[in-house]
Order: structure tokens, then sequence, then C-alpha cells
């Protein structure tokens, strides 16, 4: 229980992204206005997303090799909350694209990227689901996990560099890392980047957490 | 016995059992004709010629379909004690490694059926058909060595026939995105530069799912 120092930096951390990224002075650029602070919230959410779908590989790689139901809700529930980061992604996506781009979804290859691999991973629920047996059920599901993952990451991060894309940071459009080299969104954006990863990994745990008591409950009622 | 050899037994042995029971083989067949005759029919109101973006999308729908049919069938068909029985005899890698040898053939010829029929009924505007083909040769090998692992795993659930297509399409998306773009460069004529990047991408995606499938199949297999 000594180890709880990084929940409090998470606390501490999100406190000051959601006070600073609203209050501290951002570049003024044409269009882009006031909603370049998106970068604070929107950004952030796929890199969590893809920190705790790498965490789920690694507990569906651990089940692979040995088999315990632990290992298979973590790698569940930290799957689950990738899920969720990805979702809340989109939606501040959404909502940035209708201000600057005029539309909630436009066909942009990063946008569809994005909704892909959400399909890919709302496979993987259905197939959680499609089973009776809890071992196999396990079992299947990790492979999946893996297989899903080593498919779904080129769609984020190497197909949308090979197309043109309105969206910031491909096709030719700045990143941030272009238009604010004054280095107060840095300030915000580096530990809001840290903060939001550390928050899916704080869901991920209390789910898991949550889902080994109903286990052991369950385990209990049975005998 | 090495594991080329294993792979070379298995593969003979998919092919001759292919060959023997034709009605699986001339089923596939007429499946492609029958969904490529019914494109042409719904589209000869417009005067039966159909643009270009629409003749390179039809097609890789056309073959998308085909494909999940095809390779669908593949451990569907085998039987529990016939696995049982590889198990005794062969290594997990050679068995998925010939599966997925012999799909990526079974859709080559299937795909060139298609094509040629397509190229009867609805035109063949490909300027390039070297790059053309090619590419068609990549996607075969790409499709079957997805969507093996995943017959592998759908077959191991309760619903497969829905599994089968809940979980391959989304997994094949960013494959399917090159595929078609390349594919619209040999149409458009494009001289080899143009492509050459996204072929090389599709080519390490092949491989990355291809040694995916190798390193995951053993601990499928064992459930």
């Amino acid at each position: 229980m000594k180890q709880n120092w990084w929940k409090a930096l998470t606390v501490v951390l999100l406190l000051y992204v959601s006070v600073a990224g609203l209050l501290l002075p951002v570049p003024r650029l044409a269009i882009l206005n006031e909603t370049i602070r998106n970068l604070y919230f929107h950004v952030p959410m796929w890199f969590g997303m893809t920190f705790i779908l790498a965490a789920s590989v690694y507990y569906s790689v651990r089940y692979l090799r040995t088999p315990t139901p632990a290992l298979d809700i973590r790698a569940h529930e930290a799957a689950r909350t990738g899920i969720l980061m990805g979702f809340v992604g989109l939606a501040t996506g959404s909502i940035w694209a209708k201000y600057t781009w005029g539309e909630w979804w436009t066909n942009d290859p990063k946008l569809n990227g994005a909704a892909i691999a959400m399909l890919i991973y709302g496979a993987y629920l259905v197939l959680r689901s499609s089973f009776t047996d809890e071992q196999q059920r396990a079992r299947v599901s990790a492979i999946y996990n893996i297989f899903a993952f080593a498919t779904a990451m080129p769609l984020f991060y190497i197909l949308p560099r090979l197309t043109d894309s309105l969206h910031p940071g491909a096709g030719g459009n700045p990143a941030f890392a272009k238009y604010d080299l004054d280095s107060n969104m840095r300030l915000v954006f580096y530990p809001a980047v840290i903060g939001w990863t550390l928050l899916a990994f704080w869901l991920a745990q209390l789910a898991s957490r949550v889902s080994l008591l109903k286990l052991k409950v369950y385990e209990k009622q049975l005998a | 016995m090495t594991l080329l050899s294993e792979i070379w037994v298995l593969m003979q042995k998919d092919f001759r059992l292919e060959w023997r029971q034709r009605a699986a083989l001339n089923g596939m067949l007429l499946y492609v004709s029958s969904t490529v005759f019914v494109c042409y029919l719904s589209f000869s109101s417009r005067g039966g010629q159909l643009p270009v973006p629409a003749w390179n999308a039809l097609f890789w729908i056309v073959l998308l379909f085909s494909a999940v049919n095809a390779v669908a069938k593949g451990f569907l068909q085998e039987s529990r004690g016939r696995m049982l029985y590889y198990y005794t005899v062969v290594r997990p890698q050679a068995v998925i490694l010939a599966k997925i040898l012999y799909n990526a053939l079974l859709l080559l010829g299937l795909a060139l059926v298609a094509f040629a029929l397509y190229s009867v009924v609805l035109g063949n505007p490909v300027q390039n058909v070297g790059l053309f083909v090619g590419n068609v040769a990549l996607g075969a090998v790409g499709f079957a060595s997805t969507l093996t692992l995943v017959s592998g795993i759908a077959a191991k659930a309760t619903n497969s026939s829905t599994l089968m297509a809940v979980l391959g399409f989304p997994l094949m998306v960013p494959m399917l995105l090159l595929l078609i773009k390349v594919s619209k460069n040999a149409l458009d004529g494009l001289e080899f530069e143009a492509s050459r990047s996204s072929l090389l991408t599709l080519v390490a995606l092949n491989m990355i799912v291809g040694a995916v499938s190798y390193l995951l199949f053993p601990f499928l297999w064992r459930s």
C-alpha cells in the first residue's frame, strides 16, 4: 500500500492540466483559436489508449505463459479501459472537428483508422462473450488480443502517414511541435500525457480489483 | 521430419482433399462468378461502363467476401479427431504455415478467376497489368494470413460464422486500404515508383501478421 504515490501524482497532474490547460496563454492561430486547448485532452487520450492496450497485450502474453484467471481479468479490464479512452478520444476529436472543420466527422484516414481500431476491439468484446468455457475464453481472447494489437497499431501510426490528411500532424498540416515552440504548451501537454495515461492505469487497476473480488465471491458461493 | 517437409505434406493433403471433394471448390468458384455477375447486372442499368474508382472498389469487395467464405471453412471443416491426430504427428507451426500457404494459393486462384470474369463482363480498365496482378497476389497472401488465424479463433467459439466476419473484416481494413490504393495506381497506369512505399508497407504488414500467427497458433491449438 506504500506504492500509491503515482495515484497522488495523477490527481495533482490532472488538476494542474484542467486548470492550467484552460487558463494559461496559448498561441493565437487563425481558425484554431482557443480550440487548440483540445490538445491537452484529445491527444493524451490516444497516448493513454496505446499504453493501456500495450499493457493489456503484456498481460495476455503472460497469461499464455502461465494461465491464471487474474492475468486474464487484468488483460480484459485493460483492454476495456483502452476502449473507453478511444471513445473519449473520438468524442473530443469530433467536438473539435465541429468547430474547426465544421463537421462532426470527415472522411480522413486518421479518423477512419481510429474508428476501425475501435471496431477491432469491439470484436474482442464480442469474442469474449461468445464462449461458455472460461479457460477457453481466456486463452482464445488473449490470442486475439495480441493479434488485434499487431494489426490495429499500423492503423494509428503507419497508414495515416502514407496518405494526405486534414488532421494536424499529417499531410503537411503542422503538428503541435511546429506551432508552439513557445514552450508554454509543452508545459501543460507533457504533464497531460502522463496524467491521463496514469489515470488509464488507475481505472484498469480498480476495474480488475472489482472483477477479482467478484470472482472470489463467486468461488465462495460455489464452495 | 523437418518443418518444411511437414508443411509440404500438409499442403499436399489440403490440395488433395480439395480436389477429391470438388463440391467446395466448385462452390467457391460459383460464389465468385455469381457475385461478379450480380455486380454486373446491378450496374448494367447505368449503361454497363463503371467509373474506374467504382470498378476498383467493387473488385476488392468481391475478393474480400469470397476470401472470408473460402478461408472460413479452413479450420471449421477439420474435425476434433483429425486435429488431435495432427497434434501427435506434426508441430503446430507446420499446421498454421501450411494452412496459410494453402489458403494464399487458393485465394490467388480465386482472385485470378474473379479478375478474368470481372474483366469480361465489366470491362478491363487496368493499364498496368503486372502491378495489378502482383498487388492481387500480395492481397491473397495478406488475406490468407489474417483470415487463417481468425478462422482458427472463430472455430473455437460457439457462433463461428458471425464471429468470422466480425473479427475478420476490421482486421483486414489496414491491408485493404493499401491494396485499394496500389490497385488504383495500377488502374491509372502510374509508374512503379508511385506505389513503392505502399507496396513495401503491405509486405511489412503481411510479415507482421504472418509472424504473429506463427507465434500464436501453438497456444490456440492446445485448447
